[in-house]
């Protein structure tokens, strides 16, 4: 038999452990943003948000250079991925969760857990073949659809552990009220997961968001802004996680100061989709 | 009030397939005794290799209460849920045999199961209001989600089914809060008045009262007797006190068969089987 001491002490020190465990996970994350910041924020200038790239040479000689054609790139990729992958992720999420006895059901999940641990560049190349050789040029199209494949598992899967955490219950209660199947899924047992199929989703937004290596040879990456905003989804665009690299190993070092500023606005955007979805699936109780 | 209602409901082609089995001649039509409202005819339910319930031969009176009792994994539950196909959904459930209603085999194929639950409501043991709904969206769920936009309808049925529910008196004033908010007891007479609102012909109820306090137990008991003259109930109870006070008929089920049926007083003062006399006084179970 211990005494409520040691027993005290023994809580302290556990709760110690967890504590320094949490500060460990959180560390690399703080580490990493201070850096980035402190590198970065001297080239966040108006010209950043305003100007597009151009040839190293405006760098060099200081004439206006910034990244507003890769932050709409990003944003027009990103959003043309989350466009084609959220409808299908949800659809085999529900699939996966609500028809379990579907014969199709052990297919996709073996398809859909064997997408999510391909290599995302393989993932590149898949677009490449499927949208990039039929069009003839590289596109925003391309990479969103890449994009699309990075997403697509991860939804998929969020979605279905989402629905399976709503009880059985709900979904018997309303049956009961004769309501079809569909309807049911869709009325009662998605509002109630809303919160986790909104998360489901924002975590394989950042996931994606953050990923160049299938960007490669779809987007392709550009200097420049297009005449036209079609060329954002039709012709080479440039993508954050892309140009952040290619300022990286340039050997000008305006441009390095320029991809510090990059990861800032990639982690803002990434920080910012969260904000914004927390706030729209805020609990209203 | 409630002609209104019907015809507000058969203005939708949705219900009227109800008569789909009406066209299809006699094989899937009994000549029906207006006493019987359901019948179940050797039916008989397998969890794979696991029988529930074993050729049960039962019928159910037109408003009439009749109370299935027997000690826990008798099969009570397994025969109340084949009653309204909820086995549908059960994964490796097989039902087989036949269970009228109003002269139809509910399970012949040309029997929609969604139909079919919708003139069968269900309550279930623990209170499920939908967990997004107000106390009104959960009430006319059942309408509403099919389609039915008629506001003056709606609420109308919304009154109407709170107050059979016995609970319009509780919450008239805030129509408009989230139905998880009321007390146990209170969520019990919601999804009571959920299920009476699309105005089923027989009401299922399994243990409705086993998860809520002696007040609101009374409350429910009360219930049952003033709804019994509008809807047929079947009720399974683990309390038989209960059963003796709310029921007509009671059948005694015992490892998954039917060992005894009758009128409640005959069943209670002087059962014709040894187990079901070594049930009630307590000797086992």
């Amino acid at each position: 038999m211990k005494t409520l001491l040691q027993r005290n002490i023994r809580d302290r020190f556990m709760e110690g452990l967890l504590v320094f465990s949490t500060i460990i996970v959180l560390l690399p994350l703080l580490i990493i943003m201070i850096h980035v910041i402190i590198h970065g924020i001297h080239a966040l200038t108006w010209d950043f948000f305003t100007q597009e790239l151009g040839s190293p040479s405006r760098a060099v000689q200081g004439r206006p250079t910034g990244l507003i054609h890769t932050i709409l790139g990003t944003i027009v990729v990103d959003t043309l991925a989350l466009a084609i992958a959220m409808p299908i992720g949800i659809g085999a999420g529900i699939m996966l969760s609500e028809f379990p006895d579907h014969k199709l059901n052990p297919t996709l999940r073996i398809m859909n857990d064997t997408l999510n641990g391909m290599p995302a560049i393989l993932k590149g190349l898949m677009a490449f073949v499927l949208i990039v050789k039929p069009m003839g040029t590289f596109s925003g199209l391309a990479g969103g659809v890449a994009l699309a494949f990075v997403m697509l598992p991860i939804i998929a899967r969020s979605t279905e552990s989402a629905l399976m955490s709503i009880p059985w219950s709900i979904r018997e209660a309303g049956l009961a009220i004769g309501l079809p199947r569909w309807r049911v899924v869709l009325s009662t047992v998605m509002p109630a997961a809303k919160f986790g199929l909104v998360t489901g989703i924002l975590i394989a937004f950042a996931r994606a968001a953050g990923e160049a290596a299938p960007l490669l040879f779809t987007s392709f990456g550009n200097n420049y802004l297009p005449n036209h905003w079609s060329g954002l989804i039709l012709g080479p665009v440039d993508t954050l996680p892309q140009r952040l690299y290619s300022l990286a190993i340039s050997p000008y070092s305006h441009w390095h100061s320029m991809g510090w500023a990059a990861a800032i606005v990639l982690f803002a955007l990434i920080i910012l989709t969260f904000v914004a979805a927390r706030f729209l699936t805020r609990k209203k109780i | 009030m409630l002609q209104k209602i019907s015809s507000g409901i058969s203005e939708m082609s949705y219900f009227n397939s109800a008569s789909a089995g009406e066209s299809t001649g006699l094989k899937n039509k009994i000549p029906s005794d207006p006493l019987l409202r359901m019948e179940t005819r050797d039916l008989t339910v397998k969890y794979g290799s696991v029988t529930g319930v074993k050729n049960i031969t039962l019928p159910v009176y037109s408003n009439k209460v009749l109370a299935l009792i027997g000690p826990s994994g008798c099969g009570k539950t397994t025969y109340l849920r084949a009653l309204n196909r909820m086995h549908d959904l059960t994964r490796g459930a097989v039902v087989s045999g036949e269970v009228w209603l109003d002269g139809h085999n509910i399970y012949h194929s040309d029997m929609n199961p969604v139909i079919v639950r919708r003139r069968i409501g269900m309550v279930f043991q623990k209170p499920t209001p939908f967990p997004t709904m107000s106390i009104y969206d959960n009430v006319v769920a059942g309408l509403k989600l099919v389609g039915i936009r008629n506001k003056k309808l709606l609420n109308d049925v919304c009154e109407r089914a709170l107050r059979q529910a016995a609970l319009f008196e509780e919450v008239k004033d805030r129509l408009k809060d989230p139905g998880a908010s009321l007390s146990g007891g209170q969520q019990q007479r919601l999804s009571i008045a959920r299920a009476l609102a699309v105005d089923p012909e027989v009401l299922l109820m399994d243990e409705p009262t086993s998860s809520l306090d002696p007040q609101s137990t009374n409350r429910i008991e009360e219930l049952i007797h003033t709804l019994k003259k509008q809807v047929t109930i079947v009720i399974v109870t683990h309390n038989m006190q209960q059963a003796a006070r709310i029921s007509d008929h009671t059948a005694f089920f015992y490892m998954g068969d039917l060992v005894e049926t009758g009128p409640t007083q005959s069943i209670f003062t002087k059962p014709k089987e040894s187990r079901t006399e070594e049930y009630i006084t307590g000797r086992f179970g």
